[in-house]
């Protein structure tokens, strides 16, 4: 592996690793398993290629990209609570809904980004590469972002959302209006995948309308990494748990595809990916039968 | 208080295994009562129960709490009004959460939810405080989570935290029915305790004839969805559990007659 596809895999593993943290929030701590990812992410990818491709602020464009794709996680939720179709059958609707949406927004099968300013050209330091700079300003949201999730679940409303997720009957005899903390968890899961897309476009030099396939996969596999890495049931630890364990996903990635000797290319990314989540999602079956075995 | 008017709950209407589990239910209980309710599998006391909670609708009637009418309010706004303990002791707790975090969230009870801290140290002391009354150790362990504590310990936990926030009628669903007989009792104390130190209107739901009789202030008998027997008081004190089961058998045996005569 060269330095570059080692930075390479850093920036695009703390991408999905917000990913990952918005997987966290709709699959482990609202217990919704939520496929609208692979929406949300070139949703996200898509408003922010358009709107900095018409002249846009990059920032601007991050944030209204970020607001679309939280804004779809909301309608997710509510087809979901209010007009009560299955969590699943939901965001699968809506991640078909999306795909037709995405093409729209862009007008095209994609948005290519290459002169234009990005995020990342604003606030790339003077003297430092770009493919050094782009990972070290990633780092800085993703940590940024983890502790303002840490904090929130702490709070009263926060607390509120974890109570849903783990016992909802018991929320709402304590008052919780469950069908409105669904929603707001499903936007704030669905806006950090659209965060990540928009950063994916503007690291990546475009949108595309496949970008998003696979990612509710890969962000599933950061949170099982992780969890296996860091087993712990604090949320603190989880939230760094999974963002490691996008990183760490990544450069597996990295590393089966640069090893020329297995002979596998780019377009099996996909295929290694489901592989090496059904490894993790094994592993614990394997470790229990010989655990039996030698018991 | 509490005032049920007349409430009608049918499950499956209009098919063959319809069930019509409230008949015109109607029950008054005035504030700072202690109210056990009986009755025998399918007589209604949980769908009552459920009614009075808002997380069974009725088809008719009115639910009246403190003269506010509450019948078309969702359970979490009813919450304001409404503390439950449930049957199941993992029902009452989020297992995953810890037992401060758990106490947080019945101590917001009716309170509007903000982005404040959910667990403060003023409240970690009022935690403790009402923890130790237990005498389980529990005030040692509050970042503990709840989903280690046995099924006594949660819900006896589950009982101070019904009790954290005022409440205009407490609804205890067979509390105690899930644990050994030791817990049980020992839970059914707390109960009489945190009851009559809160001076809580309440409402236990039991199986058992020998509770019903000996907490409490006044003992309701359901049977078809309706109040069969209602005693408090003077003629409360004289009864013992025999003459309760007379009772029983013999409303049985006259709604069978009653059923006859409508054949008929």
């Amino acid at each position: 592996m060269s330095i570059y596809s080692v930075w390479g895999a850093l920036e695009i593993g703390l991408i999905f690793g917000l990913v990952a943290l918005g997987v966290l929030i709709s699959f482990r701590i609202l217990n919704f398993p939520d496929l609208t990812v692979d929406g949300s992410f070139p949703l996200g990818g898509a408003t922010a290629a358009i709107l900095i491709h018409h002249g846009m602020d990059p920032f601007l464009a991050t944030a209204c990209a970020t607001l679309a794709a939280g804004l779809a996680g909301m309608v997710t939720g509510w087809l979901n609570v209010s007009l009560r179709i299955m969590d699943l059958l939901a965001s699968i609707l809506m991640m078909i809904a999306l795909y037709s949406i995405n093409l729209r927004v862009m007008d095209a099968p994609n948005v290519p980004l290459i002169n234009d300013p990005t995020v990342f050209t604003v606030l790339q330091p003077e003297g430092l590469d770009d493919y050094v700079a782009r990972p070290l300003i990633l780092l800085a949201l993703v940590v940024a972002v983890k502790l303002l999730l840490d904090w929130f679940f702490a709070t009263q409303i926060g607390l509120a959302m974890r109570a849903t997720g783990s016992n909802p009957r018991m929320a709402r005899s304590q008052g919780i209006a469950t069908g409105g903390m669904i929603l707001l968890g499903m936007a704030i899961s669905n806006a950090l995948c659209g965060l990540a897309g928009a950063l994916f476009a503007q690291s990546q030099g475009g949108a595309d309308i496949s970008m998003g396939i696979g990612t509710i996969v890969i962000g599933l596999a950061a949170v099982i990494v992780g969890e296996s890495i860091m087993p712990s049931r604090r949320l603190v630890v989880a939230t760094l748990a999974v963002v490691v364990g996008a990183v760490i996903y990544r450069f597996f990635i990295a590393l089966a595809l640069n090893a020329d000797f297995i002979g596998l290319k780019a377009q099996d990314l996909n295929l290694v990916t489901a592989v090496l989540v059904t490894v993790a999602l094994v592993i614990p079956l394997l470790k229990q039968r010989l655990r039996r075995k030698g018991a | 208080m509490l005032s049920a008017r007349n409430l009608h709950v049918t499950f499956n209407a209009g098919t063959p295994i319809e069930t019509r589990a409230l008949r015109g239910m109607s029950l008054d209980i005035p504030a700072g009562q202690f109210v056990t309710v009986i009755g025998s599998n399918g007589a209604g006391k949980s769908t009552f129960l459920n009614a009075i909670s808002g997380e069974q609708g009725v088809d008719e009637g009115a639910i009246l709490l403190d003269g506010e009418d509450v019948t078309r309010q969702p359970v979490w706004t009813r919450a304001r009004k409404v503390a439950r303990v449930f049957q199941d002791p993992m029902a009452g707790t989020c297992e995953n959460l810890t037992i401060e975090e758990n106490m947080s969230l019945a101590f917001g009870r009716g309170q509007f939810r903000s982005l404040r801290s959910a667990v403060r140290a003023e409240m970690r002391d009022l935690f403790r405080e009402r923890l130790a009354m237990l005498g389980l150790g529990l005030e040692g362990r509050l970042t503990d989570r709840i989903g280690l504590l046995s099924g006594g310990q949660r819900q006896a936990v589950s009982l101070l935290m019904a009790a954290l926030r005022p409440s205009r009628i407490l609804l205890l669903d067979e509390h105690t029915a899930a644990l050994d007989p030791r817990t049980a009792q020992f839970v059914l104390e707390l109960t009489a305790r945190v009851v009559s130190e809160h001076r809580l209107t309440t409402m236990m739901v039991t199986h058992s004839m020998r509770q019903a009789l000996d907490v409490g202030d006044r003992t309701v008998m359901l049977h078809q969805g309706r109040v069969v027997l209602d005693v408090q008081g003077e003629a409360r004190r004289g009864l013992d559990v025999p003459d309760l089961l007379a009772m029983f058998e013999r409303v049985r045996g006259e709604t069978i007659t009653d059923d006859t005569l409508l054949l008929g």
